[in-house]
């Protein structure tokens, strides 16, 4: 079989893996390759025609292929190598990869450093187990957003949306636009997935109704979908049968979560976080294997591509710093960060202290809160704290706190985040 | 064209049949009212190839089974379909049933099936290490397995008609006359002659039975749901897992399936529409709670896809596979529930024989080739075969379907074979595009594409799987007015 070398090795060519294979090479990285499974770079950008992205990065408004493009112009100005329609099909223990394509056939490539950016896919029917029938007309909303933006289909004329989750509001909006009726969004949840800034723009603009605390309980149709059951649920989740009403439609599309697609990461052995679905990974993105790093939403799935990238470019910097000092690396303890109370996960799980002047957490917590405060406690004091009006799980918290508090007071071994009342002061 | 035999259905029983009458020189049409084979019960069952201990002995159930068992391993082969022969467990959870594991495997002794044992205690710990506490006894039958029905049926079928047998799909058989010693057969298009007819019309054997005047049985639908979970979990047991009948139930069986999923069901639903093939709030938990009494199952969260199939049984409880009391050249090969999957070719077997008893003459052919003419298929293949096959047919080298990794060429091939597949659901039983963990949300509308391109269709009117079950509804910017 064909044994290919590269110093790094990049698999995913979305803003994740472009963003990193940009930071390497300008640590000085030469020898990179990015092994991109669609065939041009940028990943889901290219169907999200709509705005709202790079606002944080680039300090201006652009839509996903806009800003897909700043990246991939930027890995063509650098020469960065890149395979598009390759798949990655198997990951090591040793990091070496095993990839296919029409050119080279079944080919191995062993680098000396990894970066995992496979991103994330869409949650299906099967894992929320709606029963009925399986006629034509369900889609997950990434599919139905491909469809309508990338071919030009309509996949149907008569929606109803399960899911509030970012793509499902913003493909409310897009079939309202192209001309369906959308007649309604159903959340299980008492709150939004999405960011507020969807449901005002993507739902309130168009009067398209948010009902929340509902599921789908059936569908009915048998070779193209004719309807669905909906019903409101209980505090349990569990829906309440004598709240069942009928909705006729063609089309059920389903925003009920991303998942990452860590299938490579599991089979080399990495250790994946069963809060975030993601490798567990240090502040320099590095994962529980020495030299494999992961970025962007293999991660943990995120709201915003801005942090995407800016995650990216720390995972590719600290490559290059791995591959720059490959033999010499620093030998330290490693200070845990844990989830604390209303906290669910945080990003980094854990860093490792080297002098670094600022750390960047980020996190989600696990309901709706107001006037809070997020506080970080090293070994039980607390060592900084930041003021929230509004915390929501449907929108990721970032906190970037000094380097200095690793150090006061000495020997930190644990940090914790925590959401705390304003008013209690506890 | 006066055809020999025309067979009704083309199911996994339909297409054993055709398959083996095409040994012989014989004018043999398999009609179809679906626009693919192995479209009914075929296509949603267990995939069990069944050892043949629980049917009642002397029945044609007990003798088909073990026959189609112990032929299995042959026919896989030579039609190119994955099986694997991995035994069965039929465990026990109470002493009090261990006198029932015990009739179980005498009943299998006296049906024939070998190598029968019943295990306890560390052993049956150390096979399955991932049963309950509460299995304590089980009866192992090593020669049970697992294959992909549609699969099987599919290149049956396909053989079948590489030896010259016609397939007619998207005939519904709607009347039947027979005139001057030769049965009229009429679909809403055509009229086929013939002077012998097989009804292995499955669900809808007993229609067709009536069609010839012959009301001497009447299919009654048992609905099964199933969930399949997610490949990370398909060795959480090594062999199919069945359970005891009990006072709590017939028990459902917990089983890896030939592609490496883990596959959960069925319950057991009497039903009266022969198309209802919904699954219910009920019946997903009902299975996924007792599965549990046998092995403790993955979260729901990693299930991937559920569905339910109806077991085409007849009210006499036993196969039906005689000729029909009017005529005797009409022939039923009816009531095939399980174990009909391993049944089959011995079902086909059986057949052929009271054909002849009938008046059929057979001449073997000389040039019957019972092998598939496609080779291993690309998920088989080994590296080096692999890449020799990209060197000559780049789209072997491009992945569509990431989650099953089914590439571009698997996607044409499946297109542009024997019986090739003209919509989604069809890509999907032939290459396996589509029935990974995301279900299709990444590579349908490629497949979409293909499909259009192959079948010089427009992209509109690519169906799921025939008939309304169009995926798409127009292009995009044609009907603005609606909402501005």
């Amino acid at each position: 079989m064909n044994v290919k070398k590269a110093d790094l090795v990049i698999i995913g060519g979305g803003p994740a893996g472009m963003a990193a294979a940009i930071e390497a090479s300008k640590n000085g990285i030469r020898d990179i390759l990015i092994l991109e499974r669609e065939n041009n770079l940028g990943g889901i950008l290219h169907q999200c025609i709509h705005n709202g992205f790079g606002l944080h990065y680039f300090g201006e408004e652009l839509t996903g292929p806009e800003y897909a493009w700043r990246f991939i112009d930027e890995v063509h100005a650098r020469n960065i190598s890149y395979y598009v329609e390759t798949t990655v099909i198997n990951f090591g223990p040793d990091k070496t990869i095993t990839a296919i394509n029409s050119q080279e056939g079944l080919f191995i490539i062993k680098p000396r450093a990894v970066v995992l950016a496979m991103g994330c896919r869409e949650r299906t029917r099967g894992a929320l187990n709606i029963p009925g029938t399986r006629p034509a007309g369900i889609y997950t909303a990434g599919l139905a957003q491909k469809f309508v933006n990338m071919e030009g289909f309509m996949p149907g004329k008569s929606v109803v949306i399960l899911g509030s989750g970012d793509i499902g509001l913003i493909m409310a909006r897009r079939m309202f636009l192209e001309g369906a009726q959308v007649k309604m969004v159903c959340e299980l949840m008492p709150y939004s997935g999405g960011l507020n800034r969807n449901i005002v723009q993507c739902l309130e603009d168009f009067d398209i109704p948010l009902r929340l605390k509902h599921t789908v309980v059936a569908i009915h149709g048998k070779e193209r979908l004719e309807g669905v059951t909906i019903a409101q649920v209980d505090e349990h989740r569990k829906p309440i049968m004598e709240t069942c009403e009928t909705v006729t439609c063609d089309t059920l599309l389903l925003s009920v979560g991303l998942i990452p697609e860590n299938e490579l990461t599991r089979e080399a052995g990495i250790i994946v976080d069963r809060r975030t679905s993601g490798p567990v990974v240090n502040d320099c993105m590095e994962t529980s294997m020495e030299g494999v790093f992961a970025c962007g939403n293999v991660v943990h799935v995120h709201d915003l591509v801005d942090y995407v990238s800016r995650e990216g470019a720390r995972a590719g910097e600290c490559a290059a710093a791995y591959i720059t000092a490959e033999g010499d690396k620093a030998e330290g303890g490693e200070i845990q960060i844990t989830a604390g109370k209303c906290v669910r996960y945080t990003v980094p799980q854990k860093i490792v202290p080297k002098g670094q002047k600022n750390i960047r957490l980020f996190f989600r917590v696990t309901d709706i809160f107001r006037k809070v405060k997020i506080v970080v406690k090293a070994n039980g004091e607390t060592v900084f704290e930041r003021k929230r009006n509004k915390v929501t799980p449907g929108e990721m918290e970032s906190l970037e706190i000094p380097g200095s508090i690793l150090n006061s007071p000495t020997n930190v071994n644990e940090l914790l985040v925590e959401v705390q009342n304003i008013e209690e002061g506890q | 064209m006066l055809y020999d035999v025309v067979v009704i259905g083309a199911g996994v029983t339909g297409a054993f049949i055709a398959r083996e009458l095409s040994r012989y020189e014989l004018k043999v049409c398999m009609l179809e009212k679906e626009t693919d084979v192995s479209m009914g019960t075929s296509k949603a069952n267990s995939a069990i190839v069944h050892a043949g201990f629980d049917a009642v002995p002397n029945s044609l159930k007990a003798q088909l089974n073990v026959r189609g068992n112990k032929r299995m391993p042959l026919i896989a082969q030579e039609l190119g379909v994955d099986f694997k022969q991995i035994g069965s467990f039929v465990l026990c959870h109470s002493k009090e049933d261990i006198p029932k594991l015990e009739e179980l495997m005498k009943r299998g002794i006296s049906n024939g099936v070998e190598g029968l044992e019943i295990i306890t205690g560390d052993r049956l710990k150390a096979m399955e290490p991932n049963i309950t506490a509460e299995s304590i006894a089980a009866l192992y039958a090593p020669t049970a397995g697992i294959i992909c029905p549609y699969e099987l049926t599919l290149h049956a079928a396909e053989n079948a008609v590489e030896n010259g047998v016609d397939l007619k799909l998207g005939h519904e058989v709607t009347s039947i006359r027979f005139d001057s010693n030769i049965f009229i057969i009429s679909s809403a298009q055509d009229e086929f002659k013939a002077k012998f007819i097989v009804n292995a019309a499955g669900l809808y054997a007993d229609t067709v039975s009536m069609m010839a005047g012959d009301n001497s049985f009447s299919i009654k639908p048992r609905r099964g749901e199933y969930v399949l979970f997610d490949k990370a979990h398909g060795n959480l047991v090594n062999r199919v897992i069945f359970q005891l009948p009990s006072a709590k139930g017939k028990g459902v069986l917990v089983t890896p399936t030939v592609d490496g999923n883990l596959l959960v069901g069925p319950n057991a639903e009497e039903i009266q529409d022969k198309q209802d093939t919904a699954t219910t709030c009920s019946g997903l938990s009902e299975i996924l709670r007792t599965a549990s009494l046998s092995v403790s199952l993955p979260s729901t969260g990693d299930i991937i896809t559920s569905f339910a199939g109806l077991r085409a049984g007849a009210d006499t409880g036993d196969f039906i596979i005689r000729a029909s009391e009017g005529n005797k050249r009409f022939i039923h090969a009816a009531g095939i529930e399980s174990p009909g999957l391993t049944a089959a070719p011995a079902i086909g077997e059986r057949v052929v024989k009271l054909l002849e008893e009938s008046g059929l003459r057979l001449v073997q052919k000389t040039n019957y080739n019972p092998s598939i003419k496609y080779g291993k298929a690309a998920r088989h293949m080994t590296g080096d075969e692999l890449n020799k096959l990209i060197r000559q047919h780049p789209e072997f080298g491009r992945i569509v379907c990431r989650c099953e990794k089914i590439t571009e060429g698997e996607i044409l091939s499946s297109i542009h074979r024997t019986i090739g597949a003209t919509n989604l659901d069809a890509v999907k039983r032939r290459t396996r595009a589509g029935m990974g963990r995301c279900q299709g949300g990444f590579c349908s509308s490629r497949v979409v594409e293909i499909l259009s391109r192959e079948l010089k269709v427009p992209a509109e009117e690519i169906t799921k799987f025939g008939g309304n079950s169009r995926l798409l509804m127009g292009r995009t910017k044609h009907n603005l007015e609606t909402n501005c």
